[in-house]
Order: C-alpha cells, then sequence, then structure tokens
C-alpha cells in the first residue's frame, strides 16, 4: 500500500472553489443519505402503530417533543430538497438544464426546498 | 456501427450489459422510482397530515383506512428500491476495497429489505386489524 501513496491522485473536490452547483450536487447525496437513516423512524412509527395504541403513544409523543420536530423539520427539507434535485435530474435527463441556467437551477432547489418547507409546516400548524 | 471495427459479437452489443453486467438497470430502475416517489410522497405528506392533532387511536385509525395504508405501502415500496440503488452508487463510489465493498453492498441489500419489509408488514397489520 505504500506504493499506492506515492502516486499523483487526479484533482478532487479538495482543489476546486465551491460552486452552488457543486454544492447542491453534494447535499442531494448527503440529504438521499439521511432519508435512507430517515427510514429507520418510518419504521419505527409504523411498527409503533401497528403494536397498538400503548406502544404508539410514547412514539407520538416523543415526535411532538422539540427534539422530535426538529427531525421531522429536517426530514422535512431533505426529503423535499432531494425531489427537487431529483427534478432538476429529469431536466438533464432530457439534454436540458445544462448550460449557464444550471446555476438558476441550483438556486431553485436551494430556494425551493427551504420555502416547500416552511409552507408544509405552516400548512401543518394549521390543519392540525 | 461497422462489426469490423469491434470485437463484440452482434448479440452481446444488442445486450448492451457493460461492464456492470446489468446495463442501464439499475439507471433506469432509479428514474422509474424518482418518479413514482413524487406524488407518493404528496399522498404520505397528507396520511401524515391527517394524523395530526389525533391522540394514539384516531391516529391508528388514519393509518388503517385502505386508501391510506396503501399510499404508505407503496411510498415505502418505491422508497426503498430507490434508497437502496443510491447507496449501492454511494458505496460503489467510495468504498474501493473488494471486500468491504462488497460487504457494505451486502449490508445495504439486508437493510433496505428489512426496512421495506417491517414497513409492509406493519401498515398491513394496521389495515387488516388485529
Amino acid at each position: 500500500m505504500t506504493e499506492a501513496k506515492t502516486r499523483p491522485l487526479s484533482p478532487h473536490l479538495s482543489i476546486y472553489k465551491p460552486t452552488i452547483t457543486m454544492t447542491m450536487s453534494i447535499v442531494h447525496r448527503i440529504t438521499g443519505m439521511g432519508l435512507y437513516a430517515g427510514t429507520l423512524l418510518l419504521a419505527i412509527w409504523l411498527i409503533a402503530a401497528a403494536s397498538g395504541a400503548a406502544a404508539f403513544a410514547p412514539v407520538q409523543h416523543f415526535i411532538a417533543s422539540p427534539f422530535g420536530r426538529l427531525i421531522l423539520l429536517g426530514y422535512t427539507w431533505a426529503i423535499i430538497h432531494h425531489a427537487l434535485g431529483g427534478m432538476r435530474h429529469f431536466i438533464w435527463d432530457m439534454g436540458a438544464g445544462l448550460g449557464p441556467e444550471r446555476m438558476m437551477l441550483a438556486r431553485l432547489t436551494l430556494i425551493g426546498s427551504l420555502v416547500i418547507t416552511v409552507g408544509l409546516w405552516v400548512l401543518g400548524y394549521a390543519v392540525r | 456501427m461497422n462489426s469490423t471495427s469491434t470485437m463484440k459479437t452482434p448479440m452481446k452489443r444488442v445486450r448492451g450489459l457493460g461492464s456492470a453486467h446489468s446495463g442501464t438497470e439499475h439507471f433506469w430502475r432509479q428514474r422509474l422510482t424518482a418518479l413514482a416517489n413524487i406524488p407518493l410522497t404528496i399522498g404520505f405528506l397528507c396520511v401524515v397530515y391527517a394524523t395530526l392533532g389525533k391522540d394514539a387511536d384516531a391516529a391508528r385509525a388514519v393509518l388503517a383506512r385502505p386508501f391510506d395504508a396503501f399510499i404508505i405501502g407503496l411510498f415505502v415500496i418505491s422508497g426503498v428500491i430507490h434508497m437502496k440503488i443510491g447507496m449501492q452508487v454511494i458505496i460503489e463510489d467510495y468504498i474501493h476495497g473488494e471486500g468491504s465493498k462488497i460487504i457494505a453492498l451486502a449490508l445495504n441489500t439486508l437493510f433496505s429489505l428489512a426496512i421495506g419489509a417491517a414497513c409492509v408488514f406493519a401498515v398491513l397489520k394496521l389495515t387488516f386489524g388485529a
């Protein structure tokens, strides 16, 4: 392995100045991993619900706590950001959105995810 | 394409499976589940909204309604397939040791299967009652 260490490396993340498109690409992957871990919470929620009210009540209580809401807020943003990022991928798949407008698309992903997340939570408090 | 310019047999080229031996199957399935995830996420959010502010019994009753259970089930299945492929791509990108890569890929498959099975089982139990 010492021989492998001395080999030159092609330029990677640390070499480049961060750009919005690069950051959105990285965030897409990170939110994907977050959602992956979050399915564990979804499974716990559903299994608790299936087990009966006695098991479901404490889980619901935890979700309603400030910490639970914080997790849910992060989860909401992650899923919306990942969904908008996915739509950006669909645009790219059609061969569009690869010109200078990619900057605008990347900004829209971030701004859109924040706006929709806030909107969903406002709606949540309204229908509660 | 001129067949003399390549050593591939016509059959190999038609199959188009390339070095991953599975061709574009993962790419296509990732896009298909991504597309399905958009309406299913909206549907799942609607189910969650319906449970807000309800006590445990009333919230369970919401999840047990056939259509709500159906939406959650589809959301979980499509989501789990999508996340399994996504995590596989991440593993293949960052884990280079052959042994650790195979272990990580296996754990990814098992985790996704376990989550999917647990969620679907829970939803079925809720909706069919017990």
